[in-house]
């Protein structure tokens, strides 16, 4: 499977101290993405030019061979015991933390077989799982995933399906329905909402996005606020592709509105988080 | 789980006496008192050479306390000062004489200032200097040494920690809380009467140490009584009603103790401080003079205090406060031959323990423990330190109210792991019970507190041993032969051959410093007995021996070992790219090292980027590493002391790393000539990449009981502690390193943003207290080049 990144001590990937794990490929396409870099499923060279010394004579494709790691390859291939060999390097602090491992991208539900062969791994192993997902999958795809982790994090980006289409390049009514379905399945999941200034702040978004939590039979009624940053930035650079290039307006949330998400959602009996 | 400070009454911080106290103390400028000097070069003069050298230390302390200006400040409940005022240092010249030359410096440098007047410059020529000329500790000291071991000692191989000061890093168990010095004095006297004159060839030197030790009952007896006259004198004149039954009691609390157990925690407190300041003037101990586990003494008498009516917790908290101010009016005394340029710290290195475990090895954490906690929140000063002690039993509540603490980012406190420094000391010879008694001083080093002298040495430079390894045994930095011909690495077929080299030359530089370290534990014995600390660690007086001559019930002599990051960095760099790869030969990565990389920037960014390096749970760096730190243990444990006890290796550096890499030429990992080691048994600056956990992981691989105490500096963002959330996963983060066997884990709470805005902006910073080492230490009274360095360390921000 082509994983670009395992990260360790991550403390906002869900609960306790956990070992994120991000698959390569998206069928989103969200104009904020933080890491554009996991949208293609093939592995790539990025290039940070900050870190490049102008070597006489540059290794090119041959990014592993660059001195200072300004040309990186994005993407590798693991098989699945070197995976769970490098995951368990964690296990003490994930139990003693109660935390685990979440599956992240990209997209883990694209690579659905890879991704199910994982967390039944993962499950054997004892290791708590979450899996921090889109949702825009088939929903059997899901009940198999949902039988084999104990916690999805949900993401809900934008409650007007064209508003979602014209951000993320797809209608977000097969997410809605996949949400519901977890809801109704009685599976733990958390909805996480990225908030950025100008997509998704306004009081009819959150108005509605409330409204359509209401409606779920959904008992952890957890959300976190994830307010956008801009690192997806710097990451385009790095692909030589362009950051929004449609210019739309985005901007980090204020305080102000932080609080007035929070304060909205915490009203409707909803537990509230800033920050993942 | 509640996370709420206890007892809510206190929210309010400190109060109005407090606040006066702090600022008063704050606004103080540090001064050089001579009157210490006057006192004792007096009493040499008149008295050197007829009485034994015991009885002559045990009255010249006597004459101090006799003598010394005393003073009892507006507000003050504790009482005493170890200068003639706050904040003013004493000099102790039988150790180390400043020069004129030194006492300029120390009064004009910018930083760590020592002011001091023209008028006390000239008495200081004239009636000190020229009497301890060629009889000071120091002047023994290099006049004795060889030339080899000179030559390293100033090359940088190793430091030398006795040469200004006297060995210290003690603290006290909970005996001087039931008992008073009429009752010690009587036990002495009691051993003298029995001593045997015929069977027992040492009656005589017994005799002798006893009898200094009685006068220096006598002596703290004096200085507490002089203090209750004064108390007296002030309340008889005092008009304010509330003021003058604060003195009156004053003067009841100083006739009482130290002569006799203390009977309320007022007493308590004044006691210890009496037994502090008796510590530090008879002699200038390294690490002054530690509590201990301060909460675990006190908490009987505020038990019984409350539970009788007598005290309330906010009175409690006053009086620990004014002790907290106490500590923080003893700046360290400083060093001679110092230069303007370089950076000392005011710090003394006072390391009070709270939580952890009693001697049965139940949790010991209380109500004390807690307010020490919002006691050091709310003064943050610069002393004393504190480290919080956290056991498997230790609740989970005092954990976080710790971390809490350490959220503020004043650098305080430290965390160390009671499960694993109690092995450290039963795998050293101590009892369950003395270990579990004991704890760390002074920056992580254990101890078996009452009852142990552990003499720490100074530190060794193991990076400038490899580069001096890589230079067939000479000093590229010095240009001189230091080291023993281990060859030209450039010959060498493999990496156990280099790795061997090194080996010879650890040893033989181990040895060097041996040999000089036995020398000077006897010149303390010989000439510098400490007579009053003797009194109060265990079995000094049962023996009728000395603190520095063995009377302790467990000695043992340190070494400190540098640079475990560094090294091992820089053997994975030779051994993948040398002898595995083959993409460098040793002559390049020498002649790299030669020209400080210029030129070579592609070589060396290549190695910091494309080797395993140590702190990320890699097993090839963490092999190497683990390799290092046995063969060191090897080469330091188990050898002969003079005080029949063994020498014993801890991994901490304070600051020392900056100096060993100053004198330290590139190294192979890619490091740049005289940037700092790695510290303790921290990772190298920049060299650990995946995060807190891999960095844990990779230290939990070092057998830490073999120690007497490991160094980790975690420097983490606020951001990663915003939320108590956050703060559970950084505890649970401390709970398994300390399952792994860590010893000690620290952090520095601030973001770069933060300290690059205060090197621009100083004066917005002045109560910044980030983590150094095993202290903490104002931002702005440090070095660029330490600055830079806290900047520099690897920022663990998980964004």
């Amino acid at each position: 499977m082509i994983i670009f990144d395992i990260k360790r001590y991550a403390i906002n990937d869900g609960p306790g101290i956990r070992t994120t794990i991000f698959f390569k490929g998206c069928p989103l396409r969200c104009v904020w993405c933080h890491n554009p870099e996991s949208w293609s499923t093939e592995p790539q060279i990025l290039f940070n030019k900050n870190k490049c010394i102008h070597c006489p004579k540059c290794v090119g494709k041959n990014a592993d061979e660059c001195p200072t790691t300004a040309r990186e390859i994005c993407g590798r291939e693991w098989t699945l015991p070197n995976l769970i060999k490098e995951i368990e390097k964690e296990r003490d602090i994930m139990e003693d933390s109660g935390g685990g491992v979440t599956l992240c991208g990209g997209e883990p539900l694209m690579h659905f077989e890879d991704a199910l062969a994982l967390l039944k791994e993962l499950g054997k192993h004892g290791l708590h799982r979450c899996v921090d997902t889109t949702l825009y999958a088939k929903p059997e795809v899901i009940k198999e995933i949902a039988a084999n982790c104990e916690i999805f994090l949900v993401d809900l980006k934008l409650m007007d399906d064209e508003k979602h289409k014209q951000y993320t390049g797809v209608s977000n009514k097969i997410i809605l329905e996949n949400i519901r379905m977890l809801a109704e399945m009685g599976a733990d999941f958390f909805i996480r909402i990225p908030l950025i200034e100008g997509v998704n702040t306004d009081e009819t978004n959150i108005h509605d996005s409330i409204e359509f939590l209401k409606t779920l039979p959904w008992e952890r009624k957890t959300v976190n606020l994830l307010p956008y940053h801009d690192v997806g930035k710097d990451k385009h650079i790095r692909m030589g592709s362009q950051y929004n290039p449609k210019g739309y307006e985005m901007k980090a949330p204020s305080d102000e509105t932080l609080d007035r998400c929070k304060q909205a959602l915490t009203q409707a009996g909803f537990t509230a988080i800033i920050g993942g | 789980m509640n996370f709420q400070i206890k007892n809510p009454e206190n929210e309010g911080g400190m109060n109005e006496r407090i606040k006066r106290l702090r600022k008063q103390c704050f606004d103080t400028p540090t001064t050089l008192s001579i009157e210490r000097a006057l006192i004792e070069t007096a009493f040499y003069k008149e008295n050197y050479g007829t009485m034994p050298v015991a009885v002559l230390r045990a009255k010249n302390f006597y004459e101090i306390c006799k003598k010394k200006t005393i003073y009892i400040g507006d507000d003050e409940l504790i009482v005493a000062e170890r200068g003639p005022v706050p904040k003013a240092v004493p000099t102790f010249p039988e150790l180390t004489c400043h020069s004129v030359e030194d006492l300029h410096t120390l009064n004009s440098r910018e930083l760590q200032r020592y002011t001091i007047s023209q008028e006390d410059i000239d008495t200081y020529e004239k009636e000190v200097i020229p009497y301890w000329k060629g009889k000071t500790q120091r002047e023994r000291i290099f006049n004795h040494v060889s030339k080899e071991w000179e030559e390293a000692y100033h090359a940088g191989v190793f430091t030398e920690f006795m040469e200004q000061r006297a060995a210290g890093h003690t603290a006290m168990d909970g005996k001087m809380y039931h008992t008073g010095l009429l009752d010690v004095k009587a036990r002495i006297e009691k051993k003298i009467s029995e001593l045997d004159y015929i069977y027992d060839p040492e009656a005589t030197d017994k005799q002798q140490e006893l009898e200094a030790m009685a006068i220096s009952c006598d002596a703290a007896i004096l200085f507490a009584e002089r203090h209750a006259e004064l108390a007296e004198k002030m309340a008889a004149k005092e008009t304010n009603p509330q003021r003058k039954a604060e003195l009156e009691k004053i003067a009841d609390v100083c006739h009482w103790v130290p002569a006799h157990a203390p009977r309320d925690l007022w007493e308590a407190i004044q006691m210890y401080w009496f037994v502090h300041l008796g510590t530090v003037t008879e002699l200038n101990g390294w690490d002054s003079m530690n509590p201990g586990h301060i909460d675990q003494h006190l908490y009987p008498f505020y038990k019984k205090g409350i539970e009788d009516g007598t005290l309330t917790r906010d009175k409690a908290k006053e009086l620990i406060s004014c002790l907290w101010i106490k500590f923080n009016n003893q700046p360290a005394p400083p060093k001679v031959g110092v230069t303007a340029l370089e950076s000392g710290t005011y710090n003394d290195f006072t390391n009070i323990n709270i939580g952890g475990i009693d001697k049965n090895g139940n949790s010991a954490t209380n109500d004390i423990s807690y307010m020490i906690l919002e006691i050091q929140e709310e003064l943050h000063e610069l002393q004393p330190g504190l480290s919080i002690h956290i056991a498997e039993n230790t609740p989970d509540d005092f954990l976080m109210a710790g971390l809490k603490v350490i959220r503020q980012g004043h650098g305080y406190p430290s965390v160390f792991n009671p499960d694993t420094y109690v092995k450290e000391m039963t795998r050293a010879g101590k009892t369950l019970e003395d270990a579990r008694e004991g704890g760390c001083s002074g920056c992580i080093e254990v101890g078996a507190f009452g009852k142990e002298a552990y003499l720490l040495t100074g530190y060794l430079n193991t990076p400038k041993i490899l580069e001096i390894t890589l230079n067939n045994g000479y000093d590229p930095i010095a240009k001189k032969q230091l080291g023993l011909k281990t060859g030209d690495p450039r010959t060498f077929t493999s990496f156990e051959q280099l790795y061997d080299a090194w080996h010879k030359q650890m040893i033989y530089f181990v040895n060097l410093k041996l040999s000089v370290n036995n020398y000077i534990e006897r010149m303390f014995s010989l000439y510098a007995p400490a007579t009053f600390l003797s009194l109060y660690i265990d079995d000094c007086i049962e023996k009728g021996k000395d603190y520095y001559s063995g009377g302790a019930r467990y000695n043992t002599t340190y070494i400190q070992c540098t640079g475990l990051g560094t090294i091992t960095d820089c053997f994975t760099t030779i051994k993948k790219h040398v002898f595995e790869d083959h993409r460098y030969t040793m002559d390049q990565i020498l002649a790299a090292c030669d020209k400080n990389f210029e030129g070579e920037e592609q070589m060396r960014q290549y190695i910091r980027n494309h080797t395993p390096f140590f702190g990320n749970d890699d097993e090839y760096a963490d092999t190497i590493a683990v390799k290092v730190y046995n063969d060191l243990v090897d080469a330091i444990e188990g050898r002969p002391n003079t005080r029949g006890g063994q020498t014993h290796l801890n991994m901490l550096s304070t600051t020392c790393h900056n100096y060993f890499g100053s004198v330290c030429g590139a190294t192979p990992n890619g490091r740049f000539a005289h940037f700092a080691i790695s510290d303790g048994t921290s990772p190298a600056h920049g060299s650990d990449s995946h995060g807190p956990t891999a960095v844990i992981k990779s230290l939990g691989k070092l057998d830490q009981t073999k120690s007497g105490g490991t160094l980790l500096n975690v420097r983490f963002t606020p951001a990663l502690f915003k939320r108590d959330e956050d703060i559970k996963k950084c505890a649970s983060l401390v709970r398994t390193y300390f399952k792994f066997g860590g010893h000690h884990i620290q952090f520095n709470i601030v973001d770069t943003e933060t300290l690059r805005d205060a090197q621009k902006h100083p004066d917005q910073y002045k109560d910044l207290l980030v983590r150094v080492a095993g202290y903490s230490d104002y931002f702005n009274d440090m070095t660029e080049q330490l600055q830079n360095e806290i900047i520099a360390r690897t920022e663990n921000s998980a964004v």
